[in-house]
């Protein structure tokens, strides 16, 4: 009863959005009040209906109703309780349910806060978020239903993926879905924009938090996916350019580089065709991404059993998105151009070169990514992509990206009094010069020109994000600080981070495999580990195999690791469970293998300098991106978005 | 400097920068290209010279052969129609076992493969895709 009445939901929720989409742009573009009062309402009804089919699978799960396929497949009674609510995004199905509540979550939050847009556009924005929506529920009705029964029913499910069953693992799609689907409403904007065939820099004050606000939830996302790789897949990594972490990279750097066109066309009215263009190709490539990952043409932890007519709707719906808006871009685009100047050296000529850095970055990943894909269509040999291509081509594009942002931020906005600039930019260059060269030669003793020249562009990146309120600080005067402007410090200051916390784990981390007996020790980077042997553990849903070591430093204790190897009941499937010391400067990660005989065990221990910032630095982001769209002119922006008097301009000069 | 001479040194500025990534970028995408091979294909032809190559098929059942309590492991990898032994030291992943699906990544040395890392599967019931075609090759081989 419960999972029809799911379904039923699903359908309605259909049904309204297609009233949505219909009255929406319909009403937009005769005009007609009476047509565009009925969006918001529906946009509500829609999140109501959305809601309770997730609520209802969320109950199914709790039940351990196994007469509902999607819930035998994925769950099992003795899975626990938190792992059954996380169950219900743990597969294909109902994560697409996931993803249209965050969808509908979205819509919902634009249908508030455009109260004070223009009705025309905010129609506009709403029902093209409509459109959207009718595509996503008419896939999960067509091709994947969460809600079909299984006859006759099972005795007991066949259980969570055993990798599945972890904490980062609850809240990592989640996220990742409030970015990826975050992105539709840039996209959203940017269709209204051309639809009524007006772009002004008021439209990018509207879109700027949106887009921030998604960007920030996908850095998130990533970071914890990330994060959960490095602990959950056993063998510390931390990021393998596996073709489904490409596929939510790609819109990131596009993102970022959104990001940064709309402060062009916020405060400077121009770059408005290339804003569109990124606005359309960002969310294109979040769909592009879900192709991937759900059509089982990739093959990886995230792709669930492949089904063709998936991969086809997909596709289709790729197609005419993507078809669609860039036809609507050709015909329109020209028309919105408005040419306003700026010198070589500017702020504006910074942005587009971070523009053109970050779009080359995410199009040789996608070449990455879908080559091997492209000779397999066409029955060519097999081939992968090796690794060192993505780091190579990844460092070709971000290394001058990261070093021209330290001076780009500090650029003025059309012109630049050079000799203004260049002398403020001495003290962080000398500073990331001191630091870097100390952490790095002396620090970690050494390394690769790469690694070396890594941390000094890491710290250089830090110094010149806090140039300004360092300065500030010193005059005593923190005030004149915008939160705009807090958050792109604290942004900024978090890639710094980042690529310290990269730099030096992948240049200076130490990695052994090793065959250890009871009591046998070894040393590495400057800690003893005293292997203790194995004890069987059992655990809620598995058994496993519990290996004990005692690590020190010199005589001084250190830690106790118990890393395991487990065996899940149901599906039999062996894991193993790293175990990790982390402090800020280092992780010391082990992992055990497999018993050689002879009371060894093979482990792989592993020391991690750093590797923490990677995680402080994603939050960093995060954080920035947080507070940048707190900033007032925000709200300023849509109190006065229905008369643009000089109060908005007001605001830009203001702020800029 | 004119308006027009600095679009057209903005214009030159970018076309440069682009063109230096992708050549750069087709460079290292040539050299890091990994081919795939089943055992019959690595028999049947002439290698790429000291290049590293992804070797794929099954775990031959009773293959695995390792010396008492050293990481040291021997196994042998075949389509069902032809075979190939390797060597690695290392931990092997969760999911290698006898008459399991794998992928080798490494070098022939010789009559042997050297691997570097093993990839085997993420579940029990997937198949690499490329070992299911290359051991579906294999069986149709012998027809034709």
């Amino acid at each position: 009863m419960i999972a029809e009445l799911g379904n039923y939901c699903l359908i309605l929720a259909l049904a309204v959005a297609g009233a949505q989409s219909y009255f929406s742009l319909l009403g937009a573009h005769r005009q007609d009040a009476a047509f565009m009062s009925v969006s918001r309402p529906m946009v509500m009804a829609q999140l109501v209906l959305v809601t309770m089919a997730f609520l209802l699978l969320v109950n199914l799960f709790l039940q351990n109703d196994f007469s509902v396929l999607y819930v035998a497949s994925n769950s099992n009674s003795e899975l626990p309780t938190m792992y059954r609510v996380a169950a219900v995004w743990g597969a294909h199905e109902g994560s697409l349910v996931l993803w249209m509540l965050i969808q509908s979550l979205w819509m919902a939050a634009v249908a508030i806060r455009s109260r004070n847009l223009p009705p025309g556009f905010s129609s506009r924005v709403l029902g093209v978020l409509g459109l959207l929506s009718i595509g996503f529920l008419l896939f999960i009705l067509l091709t994947s239903n969460p809600f079909d029964r299984l006859f006759p029913p099972a005795m007991d499910g066949r259980d969570l993926n055993p990798l599945l069953q972890d904490p980062a693992l609850a809240i990592h799609p989640p996220l990742l879905y409030t970015g990826y689907v975050g992105f539709s409403v840039a996209f959203a904007f940017a269709i209204a924009a051309l639809l009524q065939g007006k772009l002004d820099q008021r439209w990018a004050r509207w879109t700027r938090p949106w887009t921030t606000a998604a960007w920030m939830f996908l850095t998130i996302g990533i970071a914890l996916g990330s994060w959960w790789a490095y602990y959950e897949l056993g063998w510390g990594g931390w990021w393998m350019w596996d073709p489904v972490e490409n596929a939510s990279f790609m819109p990131w750097l596009v993102g970022t580089a959104l990001i940064h066109s709309l402060a062009v066309t916020e405060k400077r009215g121009t770059f408005k065709s290339w804003t569109l263009l990124l606005a359309i190709c960002a969310f294109s490539l979040s769909l592009l991404g879900t192709f991937l990952v759900r059509s089982g043409v990739l093959v990886s932890v995230h792709s669930f059993a492949s089904d063709p007519a998936r991969g086809a709707f997909i596709l289709a719906f790729l197609v005419v998105v993507v078809g669609s808006s860039l036809v609507l871009y050709a015909m329109r685009a020209g028309s919105l151009e408005s040419s306003a100047g700026f010198k070589l050296v500017s702020r504006e000529t910074a942005l587009l070169v971070n523009n053109i850095l970050l779009v080359i970055a995410a199009i040789l990943i996608l070449i990455g990514t879908l080559y091997p894909l492209f000779l397999d269509a066409f029955n060519l040999p097999s081939i992968s992509v090796g690794e060192p291509y993505y780091l190579y081509s990844f460092l070709l594009c971000t290394l001058p990206l990261v070093v021209l942002m330290g001076v780009g931020q500090h650029l003025p906005w059309k012109r630049v009094d050079g000799a203004k600039v260049l002398p403020r930019l001495r003290i962080p260059l000398i500073v990331a010069l001191v630091l870097g060269l100390l952490v790095s030669l002396v620090g970690y003793g050494g390394g690769s020109v790469l690694s070396v020249v890594g941390v000094v562009t890491a710290f250089w990146v830090m110094a010149t994000a806090l140039l300004d309120p360092v300065t500030r600080l010193v005059s005593g005067n923190l005030k004149g600080i915008t939160r705009g402007h807090w958050g792109m410090i604290l942004a900024h200051l978090g890639v710094g981070v980042f690529v310290l916390g990269a730099t030096v784990v992948s240049a200076y981390d130490v990695d052994q495999d090793l065959a250890l007996g009871r009591g046998e020790t070894v040393d590495l980077a400057g800690h003893t580990f005293m292997f203790q042997g194995v004890q069987p553990v059992e655990g809620p849903n598995y058994s496993a195999i519990e290996g004990t070591l005692l690590i020190s430093e010199g005589i001084e204790p250190v830690a106790r690791l118990t890393p395991q190897k487990r065996t899940y009941r149901v599906q039999q499937s062996p894991m193993t469970e790293s175990s990790i010391d982390s402090t800020f400067m280092r992780d010391i990660y082990v992992a055990l293998g497999d018993p050689l005989g002879g009371g060894k065990w093979s482990m792989r221990l592993q020391f991690k300098p750093l590797v923490f910032l990677l995680w402080l630095g994603s939050l960093l982001m995060f954080l920035g991106g947080m507070i940048a769209i707190t900033d007032k002119r925000y709200r300023v922006a849509s109190a006065t978005a229905k008369q643009p008097t000089a109060s908005g301009e007001e605001a830009v000069a203001s702020a800029s | 400097m004119t308006p027009r001479r600095q679009r057209m040194l903005f214009v030159a500025l970018i076309v440069m920068g682009v063109g230096t990534a992708t050549a750069f970028g087709i460079k290292a995408f040539q050299e890091n290209l990994e081919y795939f091979y089943s055992p019959s294909d690595i028999l049947a032809q002439e290698l790429p010279e000291d290049r590293t190559i992804r070797l794929g098929g099954m775990v031959e059942e009773g293959s695995i052969d390792r010396a008492t309590g050293s990481l040291k492991v021997n196994f042998v990898v075949t389509d069902f129609a032809k075979r190939i032994a390797v060597e690695y030291e290392g931990v092997l992943p969760d999911l290698f076992t006898d008459g399991q699906g794998v992928v080798a990544i490494g070098k022939m040395n010789g009559e042997t493969f050297t691997a570097d890392k093993i990839l085997a599967k993420h579940d029990e019931s997937y198949m690499p895709p490329e070992v299911t075609e290359a051991l579906d090759k294999a069986k149709g081989g012998k027809e034709y």
